[in-house]
């Protein structure tokens, strides 16, 4: 590969969106040639330069208020708020999560028979509607706290397992707390972490078996899912972010896991 | 719209209202303009979800809500006479590869006036891929153009911008 392939290949090698062969040609390339590896540098800079959380807009209330309000309504499903007091409008949204969540457990016990890979699909549906919930309703967190000694500990007495917390600061992953959730119907810890204002669910409980299982990948509705299984734990990462940028936390804090067992 | 199509309506859109009011807010800059349009396209997207199979409701949705903006700045721009940057089709400045330069980390500020500063365009494409965080596969879905024409975008986009805040680096005396 010659400098000028590798500049104009050089954007989306740092995007992540070259395919393996490619991949490692660049790599090889940039660490013979410093020329190319000064501009991936200066490429790398303007990224770092542009990462401020708060360039990302969030839609006002008042938004969500009018949308609910521009489509007529005729549901009147009431539905039982858990904590704080809700605005009607997302109750809606709500309720289409909770529905969803219901009916997944009602199918659950027929499915424990079913093949794993099945299994993991229904599973998948239920983190989905539980990210989607807990963005939805204001409600990520019941511990907040960027520091992993306040999060941890905020478990015990609370689940019949202790998970692991990582922190994954310095790589720009924001601690942002923890939460109670049910995982179809049974709890589990949800880590929730922050990339420029995409939360990351992380839902955690003890896995049905020891054996350590690959990182595997599914998405719902333009949310990308990561479920692996590690050290006697299951491990399911919800989050819209990219594919890239998940699969780098994903590895981080699979790493940043106690590996006693791995 | 019935009940139970209206969930699943709100569920394929809502979860990515963050994701479409921001897109629309680079794109117009105005906070109000912003709230309109994705209400517009909310709308639209109502009245078009039979005819959505399923799969990602993001790009689905945001490929609708850069369509209602990109209306409203051609309308708004029919209205008033805009700088020659606002032009909101392509030049083909297709110059080759652009030479980046090393640019240290900016305030938040000066890094949302150089962005604004982009044409519409290349705004669109730096926000949906550096804020968003979306693939190249998926932008070439929402903004309707092969992944060729993605790529020179973001390329010319990073390449300006980072002309722009070396630019104010070298300038401000902060
Ligand atoms: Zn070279």
């Amino acid at each position: 590969m010659n400098c000028e392939e590798a500049v104009s290949l050089l954007q989306p090698y740092t995007d992540g969106e070259l395919d393996l062969v490619r991949h490692l040609q660049i790599e090889q390339h940039l660490q013979r040639c410093a020329a190319c590896a000064e501009q991936e540098q200066h490429l790398r800079s303007l990224r770092v330069a542009i990462a401020s959380p708060s360039l990302r807009y969030q839609a006002p209330e008042s938004l969500r208020a009018r949308l609910q309000a521009a489509l007529p309504s005729e549901t009147a499903t009431p539905i039982v708020v858990r904590k704080r007091s809700m605005p009607a409008f997302q109750l809606a949204t709500m309720a289409a999560g909770v529905l969803l969540l219901v009916g997944m457990s009602a199918t659950m016990g027929m499915l424990l028979s079913h093949p794993s890979s099945l299994m993991d699909e229904r599973l998948a549906d239920a983190v989905f509607a539980d990210h989607v919930r807990s963005i939805q309703v204001d409600h990520l967190t019941d511990v907040v706290s960027s520091d992993r000694h306040t999060v941890k500990p905020w478990f015990q007495g609370k689940l019949d397992f202790a998970p692991d917390v990582p922190d994954l600061s310095e790589h720009g992953y924001t601690m942002s707390g923890g939460r109670l959730d049910y995982l179809v119907d049974r709890p589990v810890a949800a880590l929730v972490y922050l990339r420029r204002l995409h939360a990351i669910n992380v839902f955690i409980r003890p896995a049905a078996n020891e054996e350590t299982k690959a990182v595997r990948s599914l998405t719902r509705q333009g949310f990308h899912i990561r479920q692996w299984q590690q050290s006697g734990m299951a491990y399911w990462a919800i989050s819209d972010l990219n594919d890239e940028e998940l699969d780098e936390f994903v590895r981080l804090f699979r790493a940043a896991l106690p590996q006693a067992t791995l | 719209m019935e009940a139970d199509e209206r969930r699943q309506f709100e569920l394929t859109t809502l979860p990515h209202l963050d994701a479409a009011y921001n897109l629309a807010r680079w794109l117009t800059r105005d906070e109000h303009a912003a709230e309109d349009t994705v209400q517009e396209a909310y709308c639209r997207a109502a009245r078009y979800f039979k005819s959505f199979r399923g799969g990602d409701g993001r790009v689905w949705f945001l490929s609708i809500v850069r369509r209602v903006t990109f209306d409203w700045l051609e309308k708004r721009r029919s209205q008033e006479a805009l700088p020659f940057n606002e032009d909101l089709h392509d030049q083909s400045d297709e110059s080759a590869n652009p030479e980046f330069v090393a640019i240290r980390k900016c305030d938040e500020a000066t890094v949302r006036q150089a962005l604004e500063e982009l044409s519409p365009l290349l705004r669109e494409v730096i926000a949906l891929r550096e804020i968003e965080g979306l693939s190249y596969q998926e932008i070439a879905t929402v903004t309707q153009v092969p992944m060729g024409t993605v790529m020179s975008r973001l390329s010319r986009g990073r390449s300006q911008l980072q002309q722009r805040l070396a630019a104010s680096q070298e300038g401000g005396s902060a």
